[in-house]
């Protein structure tokens, strides 16, 4: 069966004033799916996957030209509204980042700020299940979220994400901050979360990127080297770089 | 359940079902000789194709396996050892094969003597690899133990086989083609016995993480 793309991307370049640090990449994300973007620091990894909800907007000096459509729609164009388009494309980021609020008010955060009345409370609850933080954090939804530990406060940033109810996740070296165990339960969060939603997660961490994800992206110096299944970039990469990179022998 | 238990889980499946499949080629080979009826032995070579694909399937699997989660300590041991028994388990499918091949020529020709001693010996190979696979999926080192040791036995029915068809042999040159089948006969079986002794060999390996192959310690 072969998914239909959730977001494709048609020769996006992107420059930082002078440097050109995305290079015409195609690429499609399928729905439904995990894809993970790998490749050495600096490679435009992070840069990319913010060029899928327009964070690097926020950035001056920045061009960018080509295509990215979500669901066939092109969200550079003037008609969308860049808030809009951040609820349907949420994002989780390196360093678990709550706010200096309850664990009930940061998932709560962003439906008060839509102007959400009613149904809050089960929307959070859903929200925190659906991140594996439910059963850790009910009897205590008031207390402060930073006094939660690494793994939960990021778990409490991913339910953060899934309130709104996006259609994509984008998460930024999600795991780099947290020990193995808490890793290993935000991985298997992945899993069940992909059935709903379709995820593209950076990673410095190759292992991590087999593990997890259905297909993978090689990224080099700006270049897009390869882009399949993970299993095939991983047990039998096309390209020489995406090769040595892997096997560690650069990067 | 970790994601990586859930496609163990169902490499072992795959696994059980592989057994099956060759388990049943074994037996119709001996059937086909037993029952006189070529047919069942033509079946036995027809479903090899299967169980060669399965095998290249399940290799292919374990592969991706060691690429995507790089299991470590019992999980390497696992996929380590499931590489080892689908080969063996593929090898004893070809076994069956060339004992069907033998069992298709002897049927061109009169019955030499009652099948009875190499029933029995398929009674007990087959015994073997029914057990070595259940101690791979229930982790019975216990049961993989008893099976290296019903190794000799069935080493033992090979050669007082051998013996007897020797007489045969000795005693009219014209049955020796025929004979010469039933050993070559015999002496699949008996490897497929010693097949078996690996497959228990890999789960001991498996479970306790010593190799006890070539004679070390049971």
């Amino acid at each position: 069966m072969v998914n239909k793309d959730k977001i494709t991307t048609e020769n996006l370049n992107l420059w930082f004033g002078k440097n050109h640090v995305l290079k015409d990449i195609n690429i499609g994300i399928e729905e439904n799916k995990i894809t993970a973007i790998i490749g050495p620091s600096g490679c435009g990894k992070s840069t990319f996957l913010r060029c899928l909800n327009r964070m690097n907007d926020l950035i001056d000096n920045t061009k960018i030209t080509g295509k990215v459509s979500l669901g066939g729609e092109n969200v550079y164009n003037n008609r969308m509204d860049v808030v809009t388009l951040r609820r349907r494309v949420g994002m989780v980021f390196q360093k678990p980042n709550p706010f200096p609020k309850s664990i009930f008010e940061n998932v709560a955060y962003p439906l008060r700020i839509q102007g959400v009345r009613n149904g809050i409370s089960e929307r959070v609850r859903k929200a925190l299940s659906a991140a594996a933080l439910w059963n850790e954090v009910k009897d205590r939804l008031n207390i402060s979220a930073l006094s939660l530990s690494g793994g939960q406060q990021q778990r409490l940033c991913i339910a953060r994400a899934l309130v709104t109810e996006p259609e994509v996740i984008l998460m930024d070296e999600p795991c780099s901050a947290l020990d193995p165990i808490a890793t290993a339960k935000i991985e298997e969060l992945l899993f069940t979360l992909k059935e709903q939603y379709t995820i593209c997660i950076v990673t410095h961490n190759m292992q991590q990127a087999a593990r997890v994800s259905e297909c993978a992206a090689f990224l080099l110096l700006g270049e897009l080297i390869e882009f399949n299944n993970t299993n095939k970039i991983f047990t039998n990469p096309a390209d020489k770089r995406t090769e040595d990179y892997i096997t560690g022998r650069f990067g | 359940m970790r994601h990586f238990d859930e496609e163990k889980e169902l490499l072992r499946k795959r696994l059980l079902s592989m057994t099956g499949k060759v388990e049943e080629s074994i037996k119709k080979a001996i059937k086909s000789l037993r029952d006189r009826d070529e047919s069942i032995a033509t079946k036995v070579v027809n479903a090899d194709a299967e169980i060669d694909r399965e095998e290249v399937d399940i290799e292919e699997k374990c592969i991706e396996l060691i690429a995507r989660y790089q299991p470590e300590a019992i999980d390497l041991r696992t996929i380590i050892g499931l590489i080892k028994i689908n080969n063996d388990l593929e090898r004893i499918g070809d076994l069956s094969v060339n004992i069907a091949c033998a069992s298709i020529r002897l049927l061109e020709k009169p019955q030499l003597k009652p099948i009875v001693g190499l029933s029995q010996m398929t009674g007990i190979v087959t015994g073997m690899l029914a057990d070595s696979i259940k101690s791979f999926i229930n982790g019975d080192v216990q049961l993989a133990r008893s099976v290296c040791v019903r190794d000799n036995e069935a080493d033992e029915m090979r050669n007082h086989l051998i013996r007897e068809l020797l007489t045969y042999m000795m005693e009219d040159p014209k049955t020796i083609s025929r004979c010469m089948d039933l050993a070559l006969i015999a002496r699949n079986l008996e490897r497929i016995g010693d097949l078996s002794t690996n497959i228990s060999e890999d789960v001991i390996y498996i479970n306790e993480a010593v190799i006890i192959r070539h004679h070390r310690a049971l």
